[in-house]
């Protein structure tokens, strides 16, 4: 299969667009004809949108064609997260209970990017509900590792990751409640945007956790992450937790001059337990970035610990009220089963979450109860607070904190399923940025072996830096991502996509 | 229904959750319309009221000024800040599975509202029941806390097809804006609680805060109400609320029914149960409908979709400043510039836009007075000395209460009818003033005005060429009237001689001879005043 157009840059694409070099429609088919041959058992998309998109290309290829300048997206396809609510498009969240859904409206970022006539392939594969780390609790199949099919793409925006790393799209929105942007990122070897909460809207998008839920993307470099950003951010009056910061021209002010740029680096995220390689990578990355004229300080943010048991907390709270409203009623799966109202709530809620969705709506049912919630939620939002405070100490002294992604290289494929905590621990090192609604993105920073005992052929699996910004500070993660890319490779390399059986 | 006699061993403690559906464009947290008479289920529906997936609440900053407007009228706090919370439970009405609500910071809390209760003393305490005239009213003021009044919306209707196994649900009113107010249980009868109940209401009307209409459900009141011995401070081990009550005057039953109730369970030794009632408003009784008490956990927490409601010193200024005159300040100027009885008051307070319509016919009447008395320096307008009832002058007492009586009668009656306001009326207070003026200046009789008064209220137009076209001037000039009066006198000389002779009764045929042949149009008072004359030795 050819590559013509596979991982070209945003701004490469739109030259070809603009040069009537190739029309959207072209490549739209390019793209669709490469999921329709490479996806089948990477199993990144739950619905491809074949024909709609075809219509949109076709929009954009008349706007294109008449005269004047075209919206720097217009035209160039993309994917989004099944969290998306897409009019006329089904949308699941990976969950029977939404199986047959037909959103009749759009979510703000989907309506946005629509204006700019960008066109929207499909509708990819996640945790269901966006509850987990692997991608494994979809109801639709386990995506795979486009850099090894025996491994995870981690999550939850599994399907988005793998999409952009097989290139299937040049860009694939994700969302981010705790870490499934930046987790699939630094696993798929791809660049992730998780945005300051506020930054951008959460209308249409399906809630998992609504003060940590946040919206961005997985793509292919921070320079691409700039542009995208610009289109998608802004206040919307129908999120009143978007705020009124206005959306800076992030690629124009972009800057890979790092000279007086102060670096943070939390020792708490090198935590026990790393893979030694991952470590090494993620230091080279930081002497890289010190090599190119920043101030690199080792700093301390001691309640970090807790953050991965906050999270535990506030994430099901909020999760098991958010999913009440799929009772049966009114749309979504209604069980045939019921004999009265009561089963109609049981039987169908039974029949159509999955065990993590279960799992998380009795945890947070259990701790919002009269009598637990003073001991859980209540203390858990206090220490959410000293995080906050952590956080903005530690942004007086520096621009922007260096971490790991993840602590370890694309886990097997299969070893999340049975294991409610595996997310809890795939999560510790990019919760905290949730819980504090700061910006964060995880660029690629180099390979690393796994330490699984099974070595994949190639050189090793992708290993993630996370940038960590102050709120609002999209701009900073942006200028030292886009510094590192311009001196590293990393995010230029891909894997080799096979079709599979 | 059971008859309970009545006591005076116990005393009744009753509290009250009431809710008002505001009066707002759209929804509470969403932009459907909010329209309590839409009829066609499921039309003020959106994406948002049906809780479809995605969708996140934006409050609606009208319902919030609303709120703090009730919130200061009623003598409460409102803190700096505010939050919602989310209150859940599964209800096929609520389409979340859970109610955006206020938990443990409302807009407002601890206020209060003044009313007047009037007491019926007994001449002497141990009449057991002193006959009727006996009875003397004493007017006493009352202070009934308001614990808090908290944003919330509503949920939609389950509709029970009759026959049919299955239930329907209409969302139409799901997420309207409402406001709940929660009272001190300090009221104790079922008068009080009327008259409680319909000061709220004139206050939240006065504000434009919601049309407080019961039987649309617009307002609905549900009372706590449990009975203890007199003197007794503690509250009462157990409450009963009642629901289903639709109008003032049944709230007022079911109390006082209740309060009999559960009289007589103490009396005889029990307990009442702490149970919820509904009113059945046929049978004039109160029914349980529920008596399993759920300790329902509605797993509150704040609700993470809406940032914290923030009132800055100024915002509350500009409401304050805003503020519109409340029934309780009406009342005083009332009293005070208009010497009306209190009935007449407290009636005219009950309707908003009347008393706007009425102040505008007081406003037009003393325009004239002024212009008269500017014309007529010397013209005492109380002169009642001379001992003649004729007076051209305009009486201000009189035309006040002429109006009073005009717009709590035959106008209230016509624009209810009609169900219009005062102000969508197609008579003007000027030509409304007009017609009292011709009435009191004996123009017209009593029945011609009504007659007129029919014709203006359809049609309009100026009253004095309505009694013109209708031929209704009533004649009050003595000379055509004792010309009248000369021919009945002279055609009915046995009735003249019985009158002569002490029979008062025929002077009330010969009054009743000359107005027919006055064409019904003669001024009895003069009539009346001139026959006596001409009687008279």
């Amino acid at each position: 299969m050819t590559e013509e157009f596979a991982y070209k840059s945003l701004t490469e694409l739109r030259k070809l667009l603009d040069d009537k070099s190739v029309s959207s429609v072209e490549l739209t088919q390019y793209f669709l004809s490469r999921i329709k041959s490479l996806d089948k058992d990477l199993n990144s998309f739950i619905t491809v949108a074949e024909k709609e998109a075809l219509e949109q290309a076709k929009i954009a290829d008349d706007f294109i064609s008449s005269p004047g300048e075209n919206p720097f997206l217009c035209g160039i396809p993309y994917a989004a997260k099944d969290m998306f609510l897409t009019k006329g498009i089904r949308t699941t969240a990976a969950s029977k209970i939404l199986d047959q859904y037909i959103p009749p409206y759009d979510a703000t970022i989907i309506s946005k990017l629509k204006n700019e006539k960008a066109v929207l392939l499909g509708k990819t594969n996640q945790d269901q509900f966006a509850h987990g780390s692997s991608g494994e609790s979809s109801a639709y199949g386990f995506t795979l590792n486009p850099w090894d099919k025996t491994r995870m793409p981690a999550g939850s925006s599994s399907g988005s990751g793998a999409s952009v790393a097989a290139g299937f799209s040049p860009y694939a929105l994700g969302t981010d409640t705790g870490g499934s942007i930046r987790g699939p990122a630094a696993i798929c070897g791809v660049t992730g945007y998780k945005p300051t909460y506020g930054r951008n809207s959460r209308y249409g998008v399906i809630s998992m956790a609504s003060s940590m839920d946040t919206q961005g993307f997985l793509c292919l470099s921070v320079e691409d992450a700039a542009h995208i950003t610009e289109y998608i951010s802004g206040q919307d009056e129908k999120d009143a937790t978007t705020g009124p910061v206005e959306v800076p021209k992030y690629h124009k002010n972009l800057s890979a001059d790092l000279k007086g740029i102060k670096i943070g680096v939390p020792k708490e995220y090198f935590m026990e337990g790393m893979e030694p390689e991952v470590e090494q990578r993620v230091r080279e990355a930081i002497k890289q970035i010190e090599d190119l004229g920043a101030e690199i300080i080792e700093v301390s943010l001691p309640n970090t610990h807790y953050g991965q048991m906050v999270y535990a907390i506030i994430c099901p709270s909020e999760v098991s009220s958010n999913l009440a409203k799929y009772d049966g009623i009114r749309f979504g799966h209604t069980t045939k089963e019921a004999k009265d109202l009561m089963e109609v709530y049981t039987k169908s809620r039974a029949e159509g979450f999955g065990d993590e969705a279960k799992r998380r709506i009795m945890t947070g049912t259990y701790v919002l109860s009269a009598g637990y919630y003073d001991a859980y939620y209540k203390r858990a939002q206090k220490i959410r607070r000293l995080l906050v405070n952590e956080f903005a100490e530690v942004f007086k002294q520096v621009d922007v904190l260096l971490t790991p992604t993840q602590p370890n290289v694309a886990p097997k494929s299969g070893i999340a399923q049975n294991d409610p905590i595996f997310a809890y621990i795939a999560d510790r090192l990019v919760v905290n940025a949730n819980l504090a609604g700061l910006p964060a993105i995880s660029v690629p920073c180099g390979f690393a072996r796994p330490t699984d005992g099974d070595t994949p052929s190639m050189d090793g699996l992708p290993v993630g830096l996370q940038i960590i910004g102050p709120q609002w500070g999209e701009q900073k993660i942006f200028n030292v991502g886009y510094a590192y890319q311009q001196v590293t490779e990393w995010h230029k390399k891909h894997p080799e996509v096979s079709s599979g059986q | 229904m059971k008859e309970y006699p009545k006591s005076t061993e116990y005393c009744a403690v009753i509290g009250f959750e009431i809710h008002v559906e505001l009066a707002t464009k759209s929804k509470m947290f969403s932009p459907a319309p909010n329209n309590p008479d839409e009829k066609t289920p499921n039309t003020n529906i959106d994406e948002i009221v049906t809780a479809q997936p995605g969708t996140l609440p934006v409050a609606n900053k009208e319902a919030i000024r609303l709120a703090a407007m009730v919130g200061l009228a009623l003598n409460c706090k409102i803190d700096e800040w505010s939050k919602f919370d989310r209150k859940h439970y599964f209800y096929p009405d609520l389409p979340k599975g859970y109610q955006i609500s206020q938990y443990d910071q409302p807009i407002s809390r601890d206020g209060y509202l003044d009313i007047v209760v009037s007491d019926t003393l007994s001449a002497s305490s141990d009449s057991a029941s002193p006959p009727e005239g006996e009875k003397n009213k004493v007017l006493r003021s009352m202070r009934i806390g308001i614990t808090r009044a908290h944003l919330e919306e509503d949920a939609g209707k389950n509709v029970h097809p009759e026959g049919l196994p299955y239930s329907l649900v209409d969302y139409n009113r799901a997420g309207c804006a409402l406001l709940e107010i929660v009272t001190e249980p300090e009221i104790e009868s079922g008068e009080e609680a009327k008259i409680f109940l319909t000061e709220l209401r004139n206050i939240i009307r006065y504000l434009g805060a919601s049309d407080c209409d019961m039987e649309k459900g617009t307002m609905r009141c549900e009372p706590n109400i449990s009975v203890r011995k007199p003197g007794e401070t503690t509250l009462p081990k157990y409450k009963v609320e009642v629901k289903n009550i639709n109008s003032f005057k049944f709230a007022e039953a079911a109390i006082n029914y209740e309060i009999a109730r559960q009289t007589e369970i103490l009396k005889d030794g029990g307990i009442p149960k702490q149970v919820t009632m509904g009113w059945n408003e046929k049978d004039n009784c109160t029914v349980e409908q529920r008596s399993k008490e759920e300790a329902n956990d509605y797993r509150y927490f704040p609700e993470p979709d809406l940032p914290i409601l923030q009132f800055t010193k100024e915002y509350l200024n500009k409401l304050r400043a805003e503020m519109p005159e409340l029934p309780a300040q009406k009342r005083g100027r009332f009293k005070e510039e208009y010497n009306l009885p209190d009935a007449d008051v407290e009636n005219l307070l009950n309707w908003k836009e009347l008393t706007f319509y009425f102040e505008e016919v007081i406003s037009e009447i003393d325009e004239w007075i002024e212009q008269e008395s500017n014309g007529n320096n010397n013209h005492n307008n109380n002169d009642n000395s001379s001992g003649t009832p004729r007076r051209a002058e305009l009486d201000r007492n009189l035309l006040i209460k002429l109006a009073s009586n005009w717009c709590l009668q035959d106008f209230s009656a016509a624009l209810n009818a009609k169900l219009i306001n005062p102000a969508d009326a197609t008579i003007t207070p000027e030509n409304f003033a007009e017609l009292l003026k011709l009435i009191q200046q004996g123009k017209i009789s009593g029945s011609a005005a009504k007659q007129v008064f029919k014709v203006m209220f359809e049609k309009g137009g100026e009253p004095l060429s309505i009694v013109n076209d209708l031929g209704l001037t009533q004649v009050s000039d003595e000379s055509a009237i004792a010309a009248a009066l000369d021919k009945v006198i002279a055609a009915n000389e046995k009735a003249v001689a019985d009158y002569k002779a002490g029979q008062q009764k025929s002077f009330g045929f010969l009054v009743g001879m000359a107005m027919k042949e006055l064409k019904g149009k003669g001024n009895p008072q003069v009539i009346n005043e001139l026959l006596k004359k001409k009687l008279t030795p």
